[in-house]
């Protein structure tokens, strides 16, 4: 990608962050750290990746992606609305009574989301399935899948982990958000899931680690993954909890928490000025 | 008569009807148990063994069939219903996906397994699940049946298999309809309402009745969910008395859903048979003894609840 494509990306990214931090702060609930962490790569996959129409969201020939780690729904909702499944206006009613904004993804309510999810450990497994559904139809999408490093925690992902690379689905590609963080606090301390690469490397996944928030990078590593035949790719991403808002990074408080005023205009603030400057450079 | 479980009519009928493309059949190691082995031999291609991972596997049945196929997802009832619970309620049930579970060994008549095999809340656990079709089939024409009604039906459903081999209570014509209760043999005096191999004991409670000159209707019930409720007001209001007869527990199951019906629409005295505890090793005929699934145990409930009349 040239330089411009980069920094058009990360208007877009940083977008997303403030519309994602503006559905949180409306209804004064949600997961600004989570969301914050998969803007880019979100981003990434929806602007310069995957094989999708807002305008046919059900197009049995697309590419799907299920968000895991279904608690960051408002940055899915955000990227969504971005590429024009939906008006953004639409994302600051989140989690409300009248709106359809569910706190968690609903692929019956929200244009654009291929797969419910919330329950952790859920939707890899669907994922999979719905690489599976691929290989049986002989069909060339592809499904990608974003879970989190606490989520790994769940068993379920681990049953995940061998049928993937047991039915060889290499049309398969999961992102790990590696933000270190989890509720109550460092992963490491919670219940250590490391190494990460390892283990998926013991499963037999092709594993790369590379850096969440590094478009070059992480295209590079999508491309490997697309490459890789025989096994699917599990992409750890290096990455930081709160991306973008000085406050929110690497602080386990913002998982869960909603900004008040003085810290949500802060936030927003903070996220006009990178988009202003990097409208700049263009 | 000759006598067949209902799990090898839901292999057989996986084989019978499966011819279309769509269909995928996921087990998790129980192939040979739950007999979609069947299907496997057919159609090895559309066949998928999850392993020993039932909550990956139901997830799996929900990301097919968000891609459009017809997927059946079979366990035994207790690693189905039981330890994948929460899979089928928010992957399945939530997102009205096109997936089938195919949960057989459900009950006492497991036998020598022991309770930590015998299913006895599956019924309870997928009723409370919004949307959810539940099918408990009486014999095989019915579960073959039923197979070929859930593949027709757009949405989840929770089919419920024996282990044990039961003697057909239904003829050939028999016209399965989902929804739909049937009436046996007409009675006037009390209505056994019963589901699964049940059915076969309250025709023989019913006969014993009919011998001490009582007039028991019999009525089976295989789609748990949605109940007939016309059936059952029906027959309330004709016989006045009901027994409803399950191997589940009493709490959440076929009584459950009866008296749900009869409290709100036409009152009358309901017993209701089934299960208490958990289950234990043993030969079915003399679990069945032990826990009062038996025809006699029918007859002293329904002349009980005529009693209350």
């Amino acid at each position: 990608m040239d330089e411009k494509r980069i920094i058009e990306l990360s208007i877009i990214a940083n977008k997303v962050r403030k519309a994602a931090l503006t559905g949180i702060y409306n209804s004064q609930s949600g997961h600004p750290g989570g969301s914050l962490s998969i803007a880019d790569v979100l981003t990434l996959l929806y602007f310069e990746v995957m094989n999708v129409d807002p305008k046919n969201p059900k197009d049995p020939n697309r590419d799907r992606m299920v968000l895991s780690k279904g608690h960051t729904a408002p940055a899915l909702y955000a990227t969504l609305a971005q590429k024009g499944y939906f008006p953004v206006e639409d994302v600051y009613t989140l989690r409300r009574t009248d709106s359809y904004m569910q706190g968690h993804p609903d692929m019956n309510k929200i244009p654009g989301v291929d797969m419910s999810t919330g329950s952790l450990g859920q939707g890899v497994s669907a994922a999979g399935g719905m690489a599976l559904a691929a290989k049986l139809d002989n069909k060339d999408y592809r499904v990608y899948s974003i879970l989190g490093d606490g989520e790994l925690e769940e068993g379920q992902v681990w049953e995940q982990a061998m049928f993937a690379p047991h039915y060889k689905l290499d049309n398969l590609t999961i992102f790990v958000d590696n933000n270190g963080l989890q509720i109550d606090g460092d992963i490491t301390k919670v219940m250590n899931p490391t190494p990460i690469d390892e283990k998926f490397k013991a499963f037999g996944w092709n594993v790369i680690v590379t850096d969440a928030h590094d478009f070059n990078k992480l295209l590079d590593a999508v491309n490997q993954a697309k490459a890789t035949k025989g096994k699917p790719t599990a992409i750890i991403m290096q990455s930081v909890k709160g991306k973008n808002v000085s406050y929110m990074e690497n602080n386990p408080a913002w998982h869960g928490a909603a900004p008040k005023e003085e810290d949500f205009n802060k936030a927003i603030s903070e996220l006009d000025a990178q988009i202003k400057e990097l409208e700049a450079r263009l | 008569m000759a006598k067949k479980a209902t799990r090898e009519s839901y292999g057989a009928a996986l084989v019978e009807y499966g011819a279309d493309p769509n269909i995928v059949v996921l087990d998790a190691d129980l192939s040979k148990s739950t007999k979609t082995e069947m299907f496997k031999k057919a159609y090895p291609d559309r066949f998928i063994n999850c392993g020993i991972a039932e909550a990956n596997m139901m997830c799996v049945a929900a990301g097919l069939a968000s891609c459009g196929k017809t997927v059946f997802a079979s366990s035994f009832a207790m690693f189905a219903a039981g330890r994948a619970y929460e899979q089928i309620r928010n992957s399945i049930g939530y997102t009205k996906l096109n997936v089938k579970i195919g949960a057989t060994h459900a009950g006492i008549s497991v036998g020598e397994d022991g309770a930590s095999h015998q299913c006895l809340e599956d019924i309870a656990l997928m009723r409370t699940i919004p949307g959810m079709v539940i099918i408990n089939p009486a014999d095989d024409i019915e579960a073959r049946a039923a197979v070929k009604a859930a593949i027709d039906h757009e949405g989840p459903v929770y089919m419920r298999f024996g282990r044990l081999a039961v003697e057909d209570v239904h003829g050939e014509d028999y016209k399965f309809e989902i929804g739909k209760g049937s009436t046996l043999k007409e009675g006037s005096d009390v209505s056994i309402i019963a589901t699964g191999l049940m059915v076969g004991m309250a025709m023989e409670a019913a006969k014993m009745l009919e011998n001490e000159g009582i007039s028991a209707r019999v009525i089976n019930i295989a789609t748990i969910k949605p109940i007939d409720e016309d059936i059952i007001i029906k027959a309330s209001k004709e016989t006045g008395a009901i027994v409803t007869a399950e191997e589940h527990y009493i709490m959440g199951g076929l009584g459950s859903a009866v008296t749900e019906v009869v409290c709100k629409s036409a009152p009358c005295p309901v017993k209701i048979i089934g299960t208490d505890r958990y289950g234990k090793s043993g030969k079915p005929a003399e679990l069945f003894k032990e826990y009062g699934l038996t025809p006699e145990n029918i007859v002293k409930n329904v002349k009980e609840a005529i009693a209350m009349k």
